[in-house]
């Protein structure tokens, strides 16, 4: 796929047998007297989507939060590909190639669609108008962003320039999951992708999930829709009372069972 | 509500009622709704037509209103206020609104003025001392918007009453003459002849300060920047966007703008006096909105701004010139305000 900024390499052998791409151990967080995680452990590989489930105040916005740097966890760690790292920033994550759509999409909705899959990533043009009159390269970015578009097959936006806000709310997640695609070095975390979304546009939606699956991508997605979550997930981890309840697949565990793990009228041995 | 209609239900072939209606729209745009689009994509289409409009009118009334002179009189009175106006439109981009606008353009040009006569200082020395009190001015707002996180009506109204004191006191009320100053504070004055289409530096120094504002917001990082924090600033900081530090540049480079827009006035003026331009506030406001900036933020430029303000002073020398009593002209641009914000409301419903 097209890279927009200087992706390293993916590695060809890693596969949910190899080292996780992002894992976390042991993480803590508290709110004062609440618990919202209480020593989780999550590991996410290349090439796989990871759903997050569980109930509300289960600790899944939490543990997103830990992972995209949104909080800083008290205790536990975070590794990418081996590597200890440590996010006090929404940016800091970014940094190190984790991108996540919010439930809120943050896109500028009176700016095109070219202007919001580069904003705050703005490319200038080369020579000195770039360096010193500090112009942006319109063209290339406009380029670029048609580029990333189709190669995510989207064929429902055709005009980089229009508005955001003239799209369909389907169409704007499209955009808000291109960016992501397109600069996620490694990690993309989907929160509630489907949530405000009609049937056709859903699945619309999850076929983009898939495809950044297809690429190679380590995909989180978080989701209340159990049909989403079985359709697209390999694995499941199951989020309960700030720990996790499991990890599942949509083959060994059936909707309902996922479900009943997820409020506590089962609970997985081991 | 006749009949119970579903989502899924194929498009009604025959029957002409509300549920063919709803397809149509899905598929096919109205007039109407091409014109809500090509406003939505330009914005300063509809000031563009006003004050095609406005000059068609005013020179049926008056053919002395299309001469060069009137023209280049009209741009001498308007360069002042377009000037505020361009500071005035950044700030409201961010979904802000500055009322201090004219008090630090006076705090400003009443420092330049007096540190040339008071303390003898070099004209050069004294424009950077005056541009520079307007900077702070404009940094105090920002402090308090982004660090105090009070609302930006508030802090504006607050330091509009402090920086009129602060101006009042300063001088004691004194106007400076022209005369008395550095020769450079009233540069913006020199007439340049055009023939018949005499021009003032003033008006150049306008025009420059309009490009490189234009340039910045449409071909920059940071224009792109102030727009998104305008639009939803919490989208552009999960985006990635420091909102804190582009509101607080763009308090700083209103400031800038203020200040030059005072060294303007003292040139259009001839003086300095604290009690200049006290119409400034809501006439820039003005400019801003009738060029189609929205006051919810995030829409509109500085051609809008440009154009609205040549609308109002249009209304006030055409009208002049028609021989109709001033007050018309409060009501014309009244009218011309509403108008303004009922477009800008209709536009930003555009949906595919």
């Amino acid at each position: 796929m097209t890279t927009i900024d200087n992706r390293p390499d993916l590695p060809s052998d890693a596969g949910p047998e190899g080292q996780p791409v992002l894992s976390a151990r042991g993480l803590v967080k508290t709110f004062g007297r609440v618990v919202g995680l209480d020593g989780v452990d999550l590991d996410l590989h290349r090439g796989e989507v990871l759903a997050v489930i569980g109930d509300n105040g289960a600790g899944k916005s939490t543990l997103i939060k830990a992972l995209t740097g949104a909080f800083v966890p008290d205790a536990g760690e975070i590794t990418m590909d081996g590597d200890r790292v440590h996010f006090k920033r929404p940016q800091d994550a970014r940094a190190a190639g984790i991108e996540t759509v919010y439930q809120t999409l943050a896109v500028a909705p009176a700016l095109d669609i070219a202007s919001n899959l580069y904003l705050a990533r703005e490319e200038r043009k080369k020579g000195p108008l770039g360096s010193v009159f500090r112009m942006l390269d319109k063209k290339g970015m406009r380029e670029r962003a048609e580029q990333a578009i189709s190669d995510l097959g989207i064929s429902t936006i055709q005009n980089m320039g229009v508005a955001v806000e003239s799209l369909s709310g389907g169409q704007r997640q499209a955009v808000a999951v291109a960016r992501a695609a397109a600069f996620g070095g490694r990690v993309v975390v989907l929160d509630e992708p489907t949530a405000a979304l009609g049937v056709k546009e859903s699945g619309q939606v999850l076929d983009l999930v898939k495809r950044l699956r297809d690429k190679g991508l380590g995909v989180i997605l978080i989701s209340h829709n159990m049909p989403h979550v079985w359709e697209v997930a390999d694995r499941i981890h199951v989020q309960r009372l700030g720990r996790c309840a499991g990890v599942i697949t949509p083959d060994s565990h059936t909707m309902s069972e996922g479900v009943a793990i997820m409020t506590g009228a089962t609970q997985l041995s081991g | 509500m006749t009949q119970p209609r579903t989502e899924a239900a194929p498009a009604a072939t025959t029957e002409p009622d509300t549920g063919s209606a709803t397809k149509e729209f899905a598929r096919r745009q109205t007039p109407a709704q091409r014109i809500q689009h090509l406003l939505h994509a330009h914005p300063a289409i509809s000031p563009a037509l006003i004050l095609v409009l406005t000059f068609a009118m005013f020179t049926l009334l008056n053919e002395r209103f299309a001469s060069p002179t009137t023209i280049s009189l009209l741009l001498q009175q308007t360069a002042v206020i377009a000037c505020l106006a361009v500071g005035q439109t950044l700030i409201i981009l961010t979904a802000g609104i500055d009322l201090s606008v004219g008090a630090i353009a006076i705090v400003s040009m009443m420092v330049m003025a007096k540190v040339s006569i008071d303390h003898g200082a070099p004209g050069p020395l004294a424009l950077l001392i005056g541009v520079a009190t307007a900077v702070a001015a404009g940094g105090l707002n920002g402090f308090l918007v982004t660090k105090v996180k009070l609302p930006p009506f508030i802090v504006t109204l607050g330091s509009l009453s402090i920086f009129t004191a602060i101006a009042l006191l300063y001088t004691g009320g004194q106007s400076v003459q022209q005369v008395d100053m550095a020769p450079l504070l009233s540069w913006t004055g020199e007439v340049i002849p055009l023939g018949a289409f005499p021009i003032t530096t003033g008006i150049l120094l306008v025009g420059v300060v309009y490009l490189v504002v234009g340039f910045a917001l449409g071909q920059t990082a940071w224009g792109r920047h102030v727009y998104a924090v305008g639009d939803d600033a919490e989208a552009a900081r999960l985006a990635g966007i420091s909102v804190t530090r582009v509101l607080f540049s763009v308090y700083l480079a209103a400031g800038v703008i203020y200040g030059l827009a005072a060294w303007v006035l003292i040139g259009r003026a001839g003086a300095a006096s604290p009690n200049g331009i006290v119409e400034a506030n809501l006439e820039s406001i003005t400019a801003v909105v009738i060029g189609g900036t929205s006051l919810f933020g995030g829409r509109g430029g500085v051609v809008g701004t440009l154009l609205g303000a040549v609308i109002v002073q249009s209304f006030a020398v055409g009208l002049f010139l028609a021989g109709v009593d001033d007050q018309w002209r409060l009501f014309a641009v009244g009218v011309l305000v509403i108008l303004a914000v009922s477009v800008d409301q209709w536009i930003r419903r555009v949906r595919a």
